[in-house]
């Protein structure tokens, strides 16, 4: 069984015995390799790497001003990245969260615009328009067994369409109209996509959000009975159903989290640029998904943490600006990201080798 | 221990119960269709406390399904199936569970890469503190599992480790534990021992012992009817999803027990087929009449004898 080579304390050699009641046969390893064979640990001292290379080339980096933007565009992979981590964590894939964003953003800001209304109208429509989409999903794999590959890929066309052709159709535009001057837009810019001054430095309201949210999804997945559930419906899903685990109640409100979050950040973009490109947001949901992976959460389910994916957004945040930074040309950025990606699961893999050696 | 002690011959015959309390569970002519294939058809099974009913039976002879329907994975479609005398049908393993009924599977009893205070602990959490700020009473669930595992014989260095670090017996021995912990009246264990060595089978028949000590009524299923007739008070054979045989320890010996498990008449034609393959010395094989010393005359499918 490959869990041989799981994270923690594995059992080790003959080595000396125990206290009498002890089995006796886990040597002790030291805190460091255990740690070291933490993947949380690795994407860490990865995100760290990265971190100091830039600082190194790009000297124009080392400004609070500079870091602040690092941290931007981080959060808003982050922010997503933690949910699509929650449901790699329960064994499922979302392909659709790139362009649910998006779907999110088109229909609070066509709703509001169209109809006239405050924007917190369309706000909230579009939050109910998400966690259907993200219930839907759920319900879909739920019900049919079908892998989730496929089922949210059949949900990433549509919505990819639905973006493209209900925009024009609405708008005559590819993108929609301008909703800066509605009503109540001041207040959802403050609550979505503010600034907050820290010593002279502007940074955004998002990098608290997810700082937040990663707080608060650790606690839920290490502290809570529904984080227990999200690992075992991971794990082994019928072991989970057989000792009255509610699995169906758990993938399904796991697709309905990424919706939430794929609103809360369609909802940012909405506020911060007052208009939406209809055909943006694909290929996003691989970033997440990537981000979750170097953050350590496994592709078969039911091993990873919120905190991992954290880091392994900051290292996507961290290139994606770094390039800009140091002065290459940005077309570089997917094919650093693409080296990150497998430098990094390969590097966590040769560690956890390492560290859990007999 | 306790077994039932009638001295009939008969081949199927329905369980007598001990004087005083009804059966845990009952199955009344149960069946269970999947589509076209019958995989169960008119079963009649009692659990009583302290006592290990065993079900044997060759692959594919409906054990699983047998057990599903008690353990409310799948629902009969013929029959009856009572739980304290009154007829039920459960939607869910949970709801078996909540009658107390709770099922220890060889690969669906635990989540490999979860630590085993989770597993110990899973679908059934502890938790302190009001509903926002609800959280797992990580101390209480630890100590727990460790004082139920230890009340086992169960010993293990760090409760952290993945469940799946540990072998085979061990994990079914948590699985046992858990069970019981959780106020389990009827143990159903599927094929506990199949994947285990010699030893191992060992530790996890010592469990099933235990758990009828502690009043448990236990349903012990599998192939080895030298595992069966070590702990088991009434036995089941199931063919082709229908009861072959049904008697009480005392009615039955092992070797007759063996040989209704191979199936008297296909054991005679394979040594007739053997008996034509150059190099198998069919004389050293165990005449089928002397399989069957002892126990209840053969009866019913797959019998060439009177
Ligand atoms: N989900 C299912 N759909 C269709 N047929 C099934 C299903 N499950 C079991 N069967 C059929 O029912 C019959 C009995 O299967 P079951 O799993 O109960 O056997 P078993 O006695 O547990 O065998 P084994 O010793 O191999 O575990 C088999 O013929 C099998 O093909
Ligand atoms: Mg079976």
């Amino acid at each position: 069984m490959s869990t041989a080579e799981q994270a923690g304390p594995a059992a080790g050699g003959p080595s000396a015995p125990g206290p009498a009641p002890r089995d006796g046969r886990t040597a002790h390893r030291p805190l460091a390799l255990r740690l070291l064979a933490r993947p949380e640990v690795g994407v860490f001292l990865g995100a760290l790497a990265v971190l100091v290379f830039f600082l190194a080339v790009a000297p124009s980096l080392r400004q609070g001003g500079s870091l602040a933007t690092v941290l931007y565009q981080s959060s808003t992979i982050g922010i997503m990245a933690l949910p699509v981590a929650l449901l790699m964590i329960g064994g499922e894939f979302d392909l659709s969260s790139g362009v649910a964003v998006v779907t999110s953003a088109l229909t609070a800001s066509m709703l509001s615009y169209q109809l006239t209304v405050n924007v917190w109208t369309g706000v909230l429509l579009a939050l109910v328009l998400s966690l259907a989409i993200g219930a839907f999903n759920g319900w879909m794999v739920v019900r049919t067994g079908l892998p989730s590959f496929l089922v949210t890929l059949g949900t990433f066309l549509i919505l990819q369409g639905v973006n493209l052709a209900v925009t024009k159709l609405v708008t005559g535009n590819v993108a929609t109209d301008d909703i800066s001057d509605m009503d109540g837009f001041a207040q959802a810019k403050a609550v979505f996509a503010s600034s907050v001054d820290i010593g002279g430095v502007q940074v955004k309201i998002t990098v608290f959000y997810w700082i937040v949210f990663a707080a608060l999804a650790t606690w839920v997945l290490l502290r809570t009975k529904y984080g227990n559930w999200i690992f075992a419906v991971g794990g082994s899903k019928e072991s989970a159903r057989a000792v009255g685990v509610p699995v169906t109640f758990t993938k399904i409100s796991l697709f309905m989290l990424v919706g939430l979050g794929a609103w809360f950040l369609g909802m940012h973009q909405l506020f911060s640029f007052n208009t939406v490109q209809s055909g943006e947001g694909v290929g996003q949901e691989l970033i997440y998904i990537a981000a979750a992976v170097i953050g350590g959460c496994s592709l078969t389910g039911g091993q990873g943490s919120a905190i991992g994916p954290v880091f392994g957004a900051f290292m996507f945040g961290m290139v994606n600006q770094g390039i800009v930074f140091a002065g290459w040309n940005p077309d570089w950025f997917k094919a650093f990201l693409g080296v990150m990606l497998l430098g990094a699961v390969l590097i966590n893999l040769w560690v956890r080798r390492t560290a859990t050696r007999r | 221990m306790t077994t039932n002690g009638t001295g009939t011959h008969d081949t199927v015959r329905p369980d007598t119960p001990p004087a005083g309390d009804g059966p845990l569970v009952e199955l009344r002519g149960a069946g269970k269709s999947y589509g076209n294939v019958r995989a169960l058809h008119g079963v009649d099974l009692t659990v009583h406390a302290g006592r290990v009913t065993c079900v044997l039976g060759d692959n594919g002879a409906g054990k699983s399904t047998l057990i599903k329907i008690v353990s409310g994975l799948h629902q009969h479609t013929e029959g009856d199936f009572l739980v304290d005398g009154a007829p039920v049908r459960f939607g869910t393993p949970r709801e078996a569970l909540d009658r107390g009924i709770a099922t220890v599977y060889q690969d669906l009893a635990t989540v490999p890469l979860m630590p085993v205070w989770r597993n110990f602990f899973l679908g059934s959490e502890l938790t302190r503190g009001p509903w926002p700020v609800r959280r797992l009473d990580i101390a209480r669930m630890k100590d727990t599992c460790d004082r139920e595992l230890r009340d086992m014989g169960i010993v293990l260095d760090d409760l952290e480790q993945p469940i799946g670090t540990l072998s085979g017996g061990q994990r079914q021995s948590v699985a046992i534990a858990r069970a019981v912990h959780f106020g389990a009246r009827v143990l159903i264990l599927d094929e506990p021992t199949a994947a285990l060595g010699v030893r191992q089978s060992g530790v996890v028949l010592k469990y099933i012992a235990a758990a009828r000590e502690r009043g448990l009524g236990v349903i012990f299923i599998t192939h080895n009817p030298h595992h069966a007739y070590m702990v088991g008070d009434h036995f089941t054979v199931l063919r082709l999803g229908t009861v072959e045989l049904s008697a009480a320890r005392s009615a039955i010996t092992l070797e007759a027990l063996t040989n209704h498990m191979a199936g008297g008449a296909e054991l005679a034609s394979l040594k007739h087929e053997l008996a034509q393959v150059r190099g198998v010395d069919v004389d050293e094989l165990p005449d089928t009449g002397t399989l069957d010393g002892g126990g209840p005359g053969e009866g019913g499918a797959g019998s060439g004898k009177g």
